[in-house]
């Protein structure tokens, strides 16, 4: 229905002062994506949103939207709506006021104005609450009032201040489920500001992963969870172990790794030519299995610290050859045939394309 | 057996209990009575006495409980009280529309133009500095500002801009307009200030994002919210301006009357029962304002 818009972002820096929020990130985000700008608190994240909407000024570099740069646009000239974090309706508004704002501020008519904000809360199953106060409504409902606040003024990208925070577990992944809906009918680009792994892997087509003002991966989310770039992203979109080392042999596209305490590693992929002296490797965590490794440095044998049983699987955490807290986690099943206890030692094995190498980020 | 010991030991408890609690119902009423005797002593029993002497007679030199309406039909009936009513009311009037006009900017000011919180509490602080004098002294310092020979007329004769001092800058209704907006401007400030503070500024952001100028933000957002805040200063300011007889005296030179000055009068001609009769017609007038104010904007959420 509306037209999209190519999100291109280029060496751009926020400065406070004197420190350095976001240092010259540059990132293209295709028309009609839904990217997540995924990072813990302070990665530069929000920051990044709040330029590429306009309500932070850009200290160096440019953004770009479609075919106009709007580094220097006011908000509402860059085609781009926002959804702030606690949706910042205004209170003393009724529904339909709260949506038609953008219009009356633009002058249109009174009457036209509300007939196409009761559309927007009529897309948006609201129109039975239309002349409430956004106080009377629960968190779901004006959350759906701020979305249709934003999407009013027919924007080409819609940009999304952590939406999902402020609902409770079971809401959240409700109202994913409807923003993933709403992106792909109205076709538009959205950009998502999210600390969960999990609501970003559920929704975006790009996740982008920050840390400390820095670009450390932008990929596809299956690309960010089965091949992380970085040690960061590895730990933080979890279900992976990382191991620092040493590297004693290195081959075309295979190191050899070897750690304080005398355990050795092997793995393979990425960019394992371009490090030289140290190196970090990653391990899936539910492709580790007991039992001993088929070649050397796919394994190790260390003692049971802990045991979670989870349902449907089963999490230990092993520590021993000088990793600490390696996690693995079984199926039920497989746990249930051969069941360990806490403080034995057992070994552990894993294929050759489950350790991957990571790369280190280059400043 | 078993029975018995379960009856004794409840009535050893139950004892227990009377001799150390008090019912809870009484526990409230003596929890409520401090405030309750003070609001009796000095609010009700005044106004109820006030209200009692004013159907009272008198003379020259006494009063003679009564049940009279003379005073009432006195104060209404006479030209000078409608006069002296409207005078009172036009002081309301343009005090409270430059006060608010004036404490609003100030407000705005400190709360969205002043970066740092300290900051705002030190510019804070310093608005509420002349109140650390009292009164009566910041009233009369305006009088070597505008008298004939003062700051202001010798400023402008020795520049030439006129050549006759100006005589409306003191004793008239200019002065006294002047210091009770000079008094009162904080009572404004202060509440404007409190309801500013407390608007998220992602308000602001989000109407900027909808497309809307500084100008349409304040129109839209930013004034509707403050409403309250306005409407508790109004209260203040209409209060304060309808009881004042000393700035009225002083800065007029007696040569405007304001209701508090002519009740002030009459009890020194010892006329309690007229000032009485007075009193009560003010209040009911101040009270009627206050609820019309409270009709139009809703001020609990400021509570």
């Amino acid at each position: 229905m509306s037209k999209a818009a190519e999100i291109d972002i280029v060496s751009v820096s926020k400065i406070y002062g004197t420190t350095t929020a976001v240092h010259a990130i540059s990132l293209k985000i295709p028309a009609g994506t839904y990217c997540c700008l995924l990072g813990p608190s302070g990665c530069g994240k929000t920051s990044t949103l709040r330029m590429i909407a306009g309500h932070e000024s850009i200290s160096s570099g440019d953004v770009r939207l479609g075919n106009t740069v709007v580094t220097d646009l006011p908000p509402a000239k860059r085609g781009t709506a926002m959804m702030f974090q606690s949706y910042a309706l205004f209170p003393h508004l009724d529904l339909v006021d709260n949506v038609a704002f953008s219009l009356k501020m633009k002058g249109v008519e009174k009457d036209e104005r509300r007939a196409k904000a009761l559309d927007m809360l009529r897309l948006m199953q609201l129109e039975a609450y239309a002349t409430r106060r956004p106080a009377q409504l629960s968190g779901g409902q004006q959350q759906r009032v701020a979305l249709a606040r934003a999407l009013i003024t027919d924007p080409e990208a819609l940009l999304l201040d952590e939406p999902l925070s402020a609902l409770d577990p079971f809401l959240k992944i409700r109202m994913r489920a409807e923003l993933k809906k709403l992106q792909t009918s109205l076709g538009i680009t959205f950009v998502h500001v999210t600390h969960s792994q999990e609501e970003a892997m559920a929704l975006a087509d790009l996740i982008v992963v920050m840390n400390d003002g820095r670009i450390e991966q932008a990929a596809h989310p299956r690309v960010v969870f089965e091949k992380p770039a970085t040690a960061f992203v590895a730990r933080f979109m979890g279900d992976h172990n990382v191991i620092s080392g040493r590297i004693t042999r290195s081959e075309a596209d295979e190191l050899m790794l070897s750690v304080p305490a005398g355990g050795e590693f092997l793995a393979t992929g990425g960019d394992a030519a371009g490090l030289t002296d140290t190196a970090d490797i990653a391990v899936r965590t539910d492709h580790v299995r007991i039992g001993e490794p088929s070649e050397k440095g796919l394994g190790f044998t260390g003692s049971v610290t802990n045991i979670e049983y989870r349902g449907s699987s089963v999490k230990l955490s092993v520590s021993g050859a000088g990793v600490e807290d390696f996690t693995a986690i079984l199926s039920d099943t497989e746990f249930f045939a051969n069941p360990v206890k806490a403080g034995e030692a057992i070994p552990l094995s894993w294929n050759r394309e489950d350790a991957i190498v990571l790369g280190r980020l280059r400043n | 057996m078993a029975t018995m010991t379960s009856s004794e030991t409840e009535k050893i408890e139950g004892g227990r209990a009377k001799s150390f609690r008090l019912p809870p119902a009484l526990i409230s009423y003596l929890q409520a009575a401090p405030l309750a005797l003070i609001l009796g002593a000095f609010l009700l029993l005044p106004i109820l006495m006030i209200t009692v002497v004013s159907f009272w007679d008198y003379d020259f030199a006494q009063m003679y409980p009564d049940f009279l309406t003379m005073n009432y039909a006195e104060t209404l009936g006479s030209w000078v009280t409608w006069k002296t009513y409207l005078n009172t009311l036009k002081f309301a009037f343009l005090v409270w529309a430059i006060t608010l006009f004036v404490g609003f900017w100030v407000a705005y000011f400190l709360a969205f133009h002043i970066r740092t919180t300290a900051m705002q509490m030190v510019l804070f602080l310093v608005c509420t500095v002349p109140f650390l004098t009292s009164n009566i002294i910041r009233m009369i310092s305006w009088i070597p500002v505008l008298g004939r020979n003062g700051l202001v007329n010798s400023t402008l004769i020795s520049s030439g801009i006129i050549s006759e001092p100006i005589e409306w800058l003191l004793y008239s209704d200019f002065a006294v307009v002047l210091a009770m907006v000079h008094l009162y401007t904080l009572f404004m400030v202060t509440p404007i200030f409190n309801t500013l503070m407390r608007i998220d500024r992602s308000l602001v952001e989000a109407a900027r994002d909808a497309g809307a100028t500084s100008w349409q933000t304040l129109t839209n957002v930013i004034i509707p919210l403050a409403k309250p805040g306005m409407a508790i200063g109004t209260i203040f300011v209409v209060t304060l301006v309808m009881a004042d007889f000393s700035t009225v005296q002083v800065m007029s030179g007696g040569q405007s009357a304001s209701v508090a000055l002519m009740m002030k009068n009459q009890m020194s001609l010892l006329q309690y029962p007229a000032a009485a009769a007075n009193a009560v017609v003010l209040l009911v007038l101040v009270l009627m304002m206050v609820a019309g104010i409270l009709r139009i904007v809703d001020i609990r959420k400021e509570l």
